[in-house]
């Protein structure tokens, strides 16, 4: 019996093919990158090996506005863990106490998330638009009309304006992961809570918050990381734009590679963005662990 | 009574609160389905948040045959399932030989698998590209496929090998004392029970596929491979003044997401949040 289990030949039937394709597409392009961003190369011509002189250039050197970029994705770091984190908290704090239409709430909140960002970023052009888009028209018809906006391409409110959907979006992800930590509380703690005639808001900062402490982590990991390599729906909006004010570290690399074809550069991008979210996750990890 | 009285008052607040976020969360999208319905010159002539006068499927018509959305449905569709095949297949062989044989490496290749949750695909994405290109797998199938179960992996090996470790062994003995064959163990009783885990994991590949952006605009340029997230995008530039057809564009790419969430909105929201909340 132990023999058929220890066979090396079904092993190695049953997770080579997933080992080497994923050793291909995830892992080696790493170190791939790595080599790359030693390099001055255009993807076509010859490369020449520079050393780190491309992260000195993103650093020190730097006139592409990358510093500004990575400023960028922490303000959209912040807004998620700040806003959209309590806005999720709240809503799973209330739904999970058990209200009517509690699965209806669940399913409407969480509609954003599986919907593409692609239709979502559309959507949201659609919204911004400034002759006839749902924004302004709202804010006309409130008889705010002072406040309307070219809302994508004035560059005092861009950044704002492509943030908020980011928020809006995800709000729904994180409140069912806060909801699904809350679920999973014993019923009798919040029974004799309620005998010891605990308030509703007193049980929910005593008792739901601090149990689902580590869902609370997972949650702010996911929102702060996700921030700082975020894309997409910058990319659909405005694409960095105007003049770079909504500029984020993977447009500009994106915009780096692709149309300027600095593929050493734009390699040390890449990588400085996987070390900046690893370490990102460390920190969070420890804020978490030192508070316990 | 009194006491009544605060209670229903806080519930009335708190009640209130949870619609107006649902109004905030839903109403941009029943907007879409609004405009979808309507051509510009009722738009422009001030009906921006009404009812449509007319419900205009001739903007579905539009999207489907003349914007090529018909065909990059095609496409996504073709992607997507070939990816949670491919990468069903991969996963089960591979959580299954990780949890249940004995081997010295299983621990270290299960941490490396996982590590990959943690990796986005910013590192892979010129690297991969320079790879296609050569093999000259640019604009077709492959070029999505692979990478996408390459990244799909990690998650789907996590989850199918949490579920293997509470299957009790002892089906497995049974069969192997009636002689039968570690690949006939895996494929006619490991396989059965860990239908609900597998349908966990098609779920999250299948949103994952269907909606990634950032590899299907850099490995696809030939217009008629193009999968929908990315053959909407550029018909940004064709379609921006024509809000009928694009809206109609986007319901027809929301509609395969939504109808599966609305169907098995349960699972669907259980294998997007069982990853999260055990790691």
């Amino acid at each position: 019996m132990n023999r058929r289990f220890s066979s090396k030949t079904a092993i190695c039937i049953f997770v080579l093919p997933a080992f080497l394709l994923y050793a291909v597409i995830v892992i080696f392009p790493i170190f791939l990158s790595g080599y790359y961003s030693t390099l001055e190369w255009d993807g076509i011509g010859k490369s020449v090996f520079i050393g780190l002189k491309n992260y000195v250039d993103l650093f020190i050197n730097n006139n592409d506005g990358f510093t500004k970029a990575v400023m960028n994705s922490f303000i959209l770091a912040g807004l998620n863990v700040f806003i959209q984190l309590p806005i999720a908290l709240a809503l799973a704090l209330i739904l999970s106490r058990g209200i009517n239409g509690e699965s209806f709430f669940r399913i409407a909140y969480f509609i954003p998330v599986i919907i593409s960002t692609v239709v979502i970023g559309e959507l949201w052009i659609k919204i911004y638009n400034s002759d006839y888009g749902l924004l302004n028209t709202v804010l006309t018809g409130l008889g705010l009309k002072m406040l309307n906006h070219q809302w994508l391409s004035d560059t005092k409110v861009a950044l704002a304006a492509v943030f908020i959907p980011v928020v809006w979006q995800y709000v729904g992800y994180h409140m069912l992961l806060m909801y699904a930590g809350a679920k999973s509380i014993p019923k009798d703690i919040f029974e004799s809570a309620r005998i010891d005639g605990a308030t509703g808001i007193k049980t929910a900062f005593r008792i739901t918050i601090p149990l689902i402490k580590p869902v609370i982590r997972v949650c702010v990991v996911f929102a702060a990381v996700g921030s700082l390599k975020f894309f997409d729906l910058v990319y659909i909006l405005t694409n960095g734009g105007p003049l770079h004010a909504t500029e984020v570290p993977s447009t500009l690399l994106y915009s780096t590679v692709f149309l300027k074809y600095m593929y050493g550069y734009g390699s040390a991008m890449a990588m400085f963005i996987i070390v900046e979210c690893l370490v990102m996750t460390f920190i969070i990890q420890g804020i978490f662990k030192s508070g316990d | 009574m009194k006491k009544q009285h605060k209670r229903s008052m806080s519930q009335y607040i708190l009640n209130s609160f949870l619609i107006i976020y649902t109004v905030i969360q839903i109403y941009p999208l029943f907007w879409l389905l609004l405009f979808s319905f309507k051509d510009n010159s009722e738009i422009f002539s001030g009906n921006v948040m009404g009812l449509p006068t007319h419900l205009l499927w001739q903007n579905y018509k539009n999207a489907i045959i003349n914007a090529n959305i018909g065909l990059f449905f095609i496409n996504s569709i073709i992607v997507t399932f070939g990816t949670i095949v491919i990468s069903g297949i991969l996963a089960c062989m591979a959580a299954y030989a990780i949890t249940r044989m004995k081997w010295k490496l299983s621990k270290p290749v299960l941490v490396l698998f996982l590590l990959g949750m943690m990796i986005p695909l910013h590192a892979s994405l010129l690297p991969l590209f320079i790879t296609l290109r050569s093999l000259k797998l640019i604009s077709t199938y492959w070029a999505l496929i692979l990478p996408y179960v390459g990244f799909a992996l990690p998650m789907a090996i996590f989850i199918l090998s949490g579920f293997l470790e509470s299957i009790p062994g002892e089906l497995e003995e049974a069969a192997c004392i009636d002689g039968a064959s570690i690949y006939r163990i895996f494929y006619l009783i490991i396989l059965p029970l860990m239908r609900p885990a597998i349908a966990a994991i098609s779920i999250f590949t299948f949103l994952s596929a269907w909606n990634e952006l950032m590899f299907g605009v850099t490995f696809i340029s030939k217009q008629s491979m193009k999968t929908l997230t990315v053959g909407i995008l550029s018909l940004q530039g064709r379609y921006s003044i024509e809000w009928g057809p694009i809206g109609a564009g986007l319901v027809i790419a929301t509609f395969p997401s939504l109808i599966i969430y609305i169907l098995m909105s349960s699972q669907v929201q259980a294998s997007l949040t069982t990853g999260a909340l055990k790691g």
